[in-house]
């Protein structure tokens, strides 16, 4: 999806503010959404269609809303789409349909299952890997699946493979809930490639980039 | 069950748009009551995570990570050969750690990360991430002119230090190593820690200060 989430490259976007306060929180909802958005996930969300729920905020909220709102909002619209609450109880604040209450967990418990939530998205494919280190690729052009992983700004432009970094869940169609793996590589862009000759020759961008969006050069 | 359909989503989001409230912790509020009157989590949980991540799922755990991959080289040989496996020594592991990369700045090279499609980090071992890195300031334009970011943070690598930019556009997560001072031989672990700084482990600092940050 070529959204306003796809940011790489864009110009206009101004200074960077690095004066920001050196705490977690600025304010108090951003600290309880974030708990909320780890401990209240729906079972048949994937992390890729919880991803394309959010892309698919109003790009003026996009850009213009707290952090932590969008997040809010990414919940909210991903619970009316699993069916799990009504556009009307979100904006109410209120269920009709109330549940035994939770079991709280405790500051360690919270510790442990933070330490718990550590993820992995291995995943294997049907063939062997295609491309090897030092192999020179280049990025497809086009994509049509409606979420993808191969940002604008490195599409249809050189690489070189960097490493082979295993064979994991592949986002376009995980967005759509079926889970499959495909071979993932980290690709190395020369910054001139993609920015034009101005660009300093001894920088690079790396990403790390699946099979399928890449093509032997 | 999902109906994984994006016109579906973003019917959603047309309609929380016109209907929530404007102010953002009273939508936080009310989704929060939601959750709450369903059984999904308790008031009590949140308010534990909360302090778990203002007590101890900070940067402090990094930079623990950091200062002993400088007194340690076989330390350093694990955490460069897979840092999600090296970071369990200390029980750091957790949120977007699970592909966790460790990539070292030299005297020619300085590494920088960033999430351009939407805003990955490495919770478990860095905190929360900062503001800034998830603007669409920093987004945009790191990738594109890295130098001038870096100027705004006051860093201003010399033309033939290489800046390599990371964009976490997979489930892999990066830690950068900065380089250790040069006047802190002799060192506690304890004490190299307390100057490895989040915007060092991020990439947005090159050079650390031996005197200790605030």
């Amino acid at each position: 999806m070529d959204g306003i989430h796809d940011l790489g490259g864009k110009q206009g976007y101004g200074p960077v503010d690095v004066h920001e306060k050196d705490e977690p929180f600025h304010a108090d909802y951003e600290g309880r959404m974030w708990a909320i958005s780890r401990l209240c996930g729906a079972p048949d969300w994937t992390i890729d269609w919880w991803r394309n729920v959010r892309e698919h905020i109003e790009p003026v909220d996009y850009l213009s809303r707290p952090y932590f709102d969008s997040w809010m909002q990414t919940y909210a619209a991903a619970y009316i789409c699993s069916g799990i609450f009504t556009p009307d109880e979100i904006i109410a604040g209120h269920t009709h349909h109330k549940g035994p209450p939770a079991t709280p967990l405790s500051y360690d418990e919270a510790i442990e299952t933070q330490r718990k939530s550590c993820l992995d998205f291995s995943l294997p494919s049907d063939g062997p890997a295609r491309f090897n280190a030092g192999d020179l690729v280049q990025t497809v052009e086009f994509i049509d699946a409606a979420h993808t992983r191969l940002p604008q700004y490195a599409r249809n432009k050189p690489a070189v493979i960097r490493a082979y970094t295993g064979s994991h869940l592949f986002p376009d169609d995980s967005a759509r809930g079926i889970e499959r793996g495909e071979h993932l590589y980290s690709v190395t862009f020369r910054a001139q490639d993609l920015w034009g000759p101005r660009a300093n020759p001894k920088d690079s961008v790396i990403l790390d980039l699946w099979e399928s969006y890449l093509e032997p050069r | 069950m999902s109906t994984f359909d994006p016109k579906a989503a973003a019917k959603a989001h047309q309609h929380l748009h016109s209907h929530l409230p404007s102010e953002p912790a009273l939508r936080v509020k009310s989704l929060e009551s939601l959750v709450i009157e369903r059984g999904l989590i308790a008031a009590e949980t949140i308010d534990n995570w909360v302090e778990a991540y203002r007590e101890e799922i900070g940067p402090k755990r990094g930079a623990k990570v950091i200062a002993r991959a400088w007194v340690d080289p076989d330390f350093k040989a694990r955490l460069l050969a897979n840092a999600a496996a090296a970071i369990k020594e200390f029980k750091f592991e957790g949120n977007a750690t699970g592909h966790l990369q460790a990539v070292e700045n030299t005297e020619t090279v300085q590494n920088i990360v960033v999430c351009t499609l939407c805003s990955c980090y490495p919770f478990s071992i860095l905190g929360m991430s900062p503001v800034w890195y998830k603007s669409a300031a920093y987004r945009s334009r790191v990738v594109r002119e890295p130098r001038a970011v870096l100027a705004e943070f006051g860093v201003t690598p010399d033309e033939e230090i290489a800046v390599k930019v990371w964009d976490s556009t997979a489930e892999l997560r990066f830690i950068v190593i900065p380089q250790r001072p040069a006047d802190t031989e002799g060192w506690s672990e304890d004490a190299l820690a307390a100057i490895v700084t989040r915007n060092a482990m991020i990439g947005s600092q090159r050079v650390l200060d031996p005197r200790g940050v605030a």
